[in-house]
């Protein structure tokens, strides 16, 4: 029997129960469009993620503090008093591969100004920590290099902290109070939304790092410097530059491990790149038990169908249809279900995800293998939930068919 | 496909030539012997009835004959091939290529037209679809269904349906028409129509071996023998036929449409 006439009867079978195809079908149209779905979403929280640490700058490091080791204690990371304002400079002065450096340090705390107060973090930076984060003031200006050799009590303020502090009037120019410390807000940083994690970056309240530790933590040593290479390739060298340079100046002899840890941002966008990628696939394995669920559908449809459909299966058997014929016949009923359940639902996942987009204000993204995996998929259900059914029919003894009530 | 032996060669003009036929069913614990021994040939161009009553075996010898079941013993050659010994697939292509079937409640595909219903058979034999279109029109002509081509069966009046079965039976030149009571749900008047078909085709050289409880339809044959215990009978000659349009000229008029 040729290919053609076969697909053509499949078409006029399943015409024939036409409420019940179509049944069967959505199975596989919910599936296929769920798989795709959650792949442009997983997609694209994905891009997302990478956009965000693209933001952060690929060329920046953090140099934190090691950990303090007492006997065989050891307390985590950022815990040992090592770094210090002068490390900073010297990182500074002395690292070629180096472009910016931002000594850091923070505290918390309520912030009062006027009858309005609010809970925020204070971020004791230098004066090129915008540089390096590729943030920009939205309005009034950043401290200077001499706000920050003075310690001065500036400070600019993240765009939740004048939203919630000046809802009435611009806070340039005016004083908040940090812990009963009086600071001048210089300006207003630009929005900057929400990091990988979710945290809101706008709540937040930059100070010199010298203010900081003098006025606020009366502490003397940092708890991260931050510093940018001169280009993203050049990233490595200043990792080696910086760590050479710290062994040295913290005198650690060859055999004893750093006392400081340098981190860039390539590890952060490894993990948080995994992570989603996880998501991506967890999304996509729920999604695709439906697509198994639309499966067994067919599987049910056709044996109904295989069933009810016993004498006509005998009276093709009578006029020379083989087993092979029937196998064939049934197995092409179930992937034209399945792949036409399959298409309509490439086409549902695909609107349905640019309304997610849309509505949801959700970046989606839908790429050509998401659509050929559920595709793919699709014909492998048709296949193997078809098989069963059609295998069963081809199976017959002709005359039992025949005589089938 | 298994070809026998030159020994079992049509040389003595044997179409059907069968030997000692015995076919065993399990049924339940005991064992059913629904043939046991039957031995007959048919030749080319013969018009034989198969009489019996229900559990005489011809049922089974039907089945047998029309490759549908496989006897327990004794041999079975279909124009030089040795049935028995064939495969399922090989089977199917014997009655794809040289058995035409009627039975007695049609069997028609539903919901699919005339046309469709005989080009059935030609859909498992490579053919081009013009060709298999131009053959099937030329079977329903000859039965008298030219103009009801795109017909479905429930369109169709019980004696029309089983003309729709004939042609099906007829479009792959069949060595052999088997037909097992065609006439059992049909009136009358209308059986007496479908017996001058089959009379039709046999002076045309096709042979038909019809399986018959009433004997009046048999008297139309010109052969009969009849089963009884799985076991030939009787085997004769009916040397005087009665002629179908005779015996219709002599029956009142019903109107076929009307009935249907």
């Amino acid at each position: 029997m040729k290919t053609l006439n076969i697909l053509l009867s499949a078409f006029r079978a399943l015409r024939r129960n036409k409420m019940r195809s179509f049944l069967t079908m959505l199975g596989i149209i919910i599936g296929v469009a769920a798989v795709i779905a959650m792949l442009a979403i997983g997609q694209g929280a994905e891009y997302s993620v990478k956009q965000q640490i693209a933001a952060l700058g690929t060329n920046v490091l953090i140099v934190f503090p090691g950990s303090q080791q007492q006997g065989g204690l050891r307390a985590g990371s950022g815990t040992m008093t090592t770094l210090t304002e002068d490390d900073a400079l010297a990182i500074q002065k002395e690292c070629p591969a180096v472009a910016f450096v931002s000594p850091g340090t923070r505290s918390g705390g309520q912030v009062i100004a006027g009858n309005l107060n609010w809970a925020t973090s204070i971020e004791g930076t230098g004066q090129d920590y915008l540089e390096i984060r590729q943030w920009t003031i939205e309005y009034g200006e950043f401290f200077s290099e001499q706000d920050v050799k003075a310690a001065s009590k500036v400070c600019v303020v993240g765009r939740t902290v004048a939203d919630n502090l000046f809802p009435e009037s611009s806070p340039v120019g005016q004083n908040v109070r940090i812990r009963n410390v009086p600071f001048k807000v210089l300006g207003v940083l630009s929005k900057k939304g929400q990091n990988a994690m979710g945290q809101d970056q706008d709540d937040i309240i930059l100070a010199p790092y010298t203010t900081v530790l003098r006025r606020l933590s009366h502490f003397p040593f940092l708890r991260q410097i931050l510093v940018s290479a001169t280009s993203p390739s050049n990233i490595n060298n200043a990792q080696t530059q910086i760590s050479e340079l710290l062994r040295m100046r913290h005198k650690i002899p060859p055999y004893d491990a750093d006392d400081f840890t340098i981190r860039n941002q390539t590890d952060l966008a490894t993990t948080a790149t995994a992570t989603t990628e996880i998501l991506t696939i967890l999304l996509a394995s729920i999604a695709s038990v439906s697509l198994l669920v639309g499966g067994i559908g067919i599987m049910n449809i056709m044996l109904v169908s295989v069933t009810e459909r016993t004498r006509e299966i005998g009276i093709r058997m009578s006029v020379g249809a083989r087993g092979r014929d029937i196998l064939t016949q049934f197995l092409i009923e179930a992937l034209v279900l399945s792949l036409l359940g399959g298409m309509v639902g490439i086409i549902l996942g695909v609107t349905g995800s640019s309304a997610i987009s849309s509505f949801a204000k959700w970046p989606t993204i839908i790429t050509a293998f998401s659509i050929i995996l559920s595709f793919g998929f699709s014909i492998a259900i048709g296949i193997f939930f078809g098989f069963y059914p059609a295998r069963k029919a081809a199976l017959l003894n002709p005359i039992d068919a025949l005589r089938y009530e | 496909m298994v070809v026998s032996s030159k020994s079992y060669g049509s040389s003595n003009g044997a179409l059907i030539r069968i030997d000692h036929l015995v076919k065993n069913y399990p049924l339940g614990e005991v064992e059913v012997h629904a043939l046991r021994g039957v031995s007959v040939e048919v030749r080319q161009g013969e018009f034989v009835a198969i009489m019996g009553a229900s559990g005489s075996g011809k049922s089974t010898f039907m089945n047998i004959l029309g490759c549908l079941d496989k006897p327990t013993k004794g041999t079975y050659i279909l124009e030089d091939i040795d049935v028995g010994k064939l495969s399922r697939d090989e089977l199917a292509h014997i009655r794809n290529s040289k058995i035409g079937f009627v039975f007695q409640g049609f069997n028609l595909l539903s919901r699919t037209s005339a046309i469709e219903n005989v080009e059935l058979p030609l859909l498992y034999c490579s053919m081009s679809n013009k060709e298999r279109k131009e053959r099937a029109i030329a079977a329903l002509q000859k039965v008298g269904l030219g103009d009801r081509i795109e017909h479905y069966p429930n369109q169709l009046s019980g004696g029309q349906q089983q003309r729709v079965a004939i042609a099906r039976a007829l479009v792959n030149d069949p060595s052999i028409v088997l037909a097992d009571e065609p006439t059992g749900n049909l009136d009358s008047r209308t059986s007496v129509e479908v017996m001058g078909i089959f009379q039709e085709l046999n002076n045309n050289g096709i042979t038909i071996i019809l399986v018959t409880h009433e004997h009046d339809i048999a008297q139309f044959t010109r052969r009969h023998i009849v089963f009884r215990d799985g076991k030939i009978r009787m085997d004769k000659a009916n040397p005087t036929p009665r002629n179908a349009p005779d015996v219709l000229k002599e029956m009142p008029v019903i109107d076929d449409e009307e009935e249907s």
